[in-house]
């Protein structure tokens, strides 16, 4: 049996959902046998691979990079799995939604510091006006909801995926959970 | 026929043979039976608005969907409380009730102990299919002891009709219409500044979510709401 290739990709999120996932502990073992880690923050791919098989995605949308990663990762994977509450709804990443982009950079690098210094504008990717959960962007097969969604969720999660099963997740998680 | 005699009504939910008095409701009848509608304004000891359409439910006869809270029992009524047509619209609701404000749940003062929370996870909802809102809306922390995170709030009025039926103050109202609703302390007097809230804390016990909840803790206790049916039969009592 062929191993699934797996990736795990962290957008505007807090990298919670990866420790989750990493708080699988020693069944992180046994999940090794069937899949293939082809690219994560965990490990130093630099470019996402083709002919992904299932890929969990942390985090919201927010940045311009964020935006023209999900759709290169869309294009490239077969099972794509909003991972967490940044990916699914929003969550804290959006927040600043209910003001404009500029007041919130003029808080942050102008109102909020003691030195005041430039709004960075070269590098670092460009702020969308709008922070929005992936579905919003790309079609998303699964959803797994939680602040961060339990390494119990995340483990089930990825085991029915392997299986060639569609999770469900009723009672498992919540929003918040 | 003996005038004293109660007048009663005969009708089935969900296949059920129930009998109830003719002035409760589908949803008191169906309660009593054991049978579960999900509800999210409705709370025992007070008033019925039907605002939150979550009880919904078939009617025999007619192509309109009911609110179980606010509709009377009729004589040879059929009833389905449960089907794929109403579980769609109950999670819809759910979502746009979501969609509406921002309920961020990882950061609620009431994470874990929230109506619309649960019954978000109860009926299955993974995600929101309708695209956020995000209204800027204000929190109102006036008040030396309880605080409102308009955030939050779904409009259940739960927290208008036990300041009004219950505690007697009636400091609580809505007002705007349709997506500019809110709910107000007085004439929109900021809670603190409030002449008549009489600080009794009733309208945070009852709140479904973090909208409205006592300062000083960084998690909310479990709201208690037991003290309301206790009220209602003890001044029924009395009569």
């Amino acid at each position: 049996m062929s191993k699934v290739r797996l990736a795990t990709v962290w957008l505007d999120g807090c990298s919670g959902c990866h420790m989750s996932f990493l708080d699988m502990d020693e069944r992180l073992l046994d999940l090794a046998g069937r899949i293939e880690l082809v690219y994560s923050p965990l490990v130093d791919y630099k470019e996402y691979p083709e002919n992904v098989d299932v890929v969990l995605v942390e985090g919201s949308i927010s940045s311009e990079e964020d935006l023209h990663k999900i759709k290169k990762i869309r294009e490239r994977s077969k099972i794509l799995v909003s991972l967490g509450d940044c990916a699914v709804t929003g969550n804290v990443p959006a927040m600043r939604n209910a003001f404009k982009t500029g007041d919130v950079l003029r808080r942050v690098y102008v109102e909020n510091v003691s030195v005041p210094s430039p709004t960075p504008n070269q590098v670092v990717p460009a702020l969308l006006p709008r922070v929005c959960p992936v579905h919003e962007v790309v079609p998303v097969d699964v959803f797994v909801p939680g602040c961060p969604p339990s390494a119990d969720t995340i483990f089930f999660t990825l085991t029915e995926l392997v299986e060639g099963r569609r999770p469900d997740l009723t009672g498992r998680t919540r929003f918040g959970a | 026929m003996n005038p004293a005699a109660p007048d009663v009504k005969t009708l089935r939910i969900d296949g059920v043979d129930v009998s109830a008095r003719a002035d409760q409701t589908v949803l008191e009848a169906a309660r009593e039976k054991g049978l579960s509608i999900p509800t999210l304004c409705h709370l025992d000891g007070l008033s019925d608005v039907g605002a939150c359409r979550l009880c919904l439910v078939e009617v025999k006869g007619t192509s309109k969907l009911m609110p179980a809270c606010v509709t009377r029992v009729e004589e040879g009524m059929e009833v389905t409380t449960q089907s794929d047509r109403l579980l769609k619209y109950r999670r819809m609701i759910l979502e746009l009730l979501f969609a509406e404000r921002n309920h961020v749940c990882s950061v609620c003062v009431a994470n874990g102990h929230c109506d619309l929370q649960w019954l978000g996870q109860a009926h299955g909802l993974t995600h929101v299919q309708f695209p956020y809102r995000y209204p800027k809306l204000s929190v109102d922390a006036s008040h030396m002891r309880f605080a409102v995170d308009h955030n939050r709030c779904i409009l259940c009025t739960r927290c208008v009709r036990v300041c009004d039926e219950v505690e007697g103050a009636h400091t609580w109202d809505v007002m705007g219409r349709g997506i500019e609703s809110s709910v107000i302390t007085d004439l929109q007097q900021p809670w603190g500044e409030s002449d008549t809230c009489t600080s009794c804390g009733k309208c945070v016990q009852v709140c479904p979510t973090g909208a409205l909840f006592e300062k000083g803790r960084a998690r909310s206790v479990v709201k208690d709401r037991d003290f309301l049916p206790y009220l209602a039969m003890m001044r029924e009592g009395k009569r």
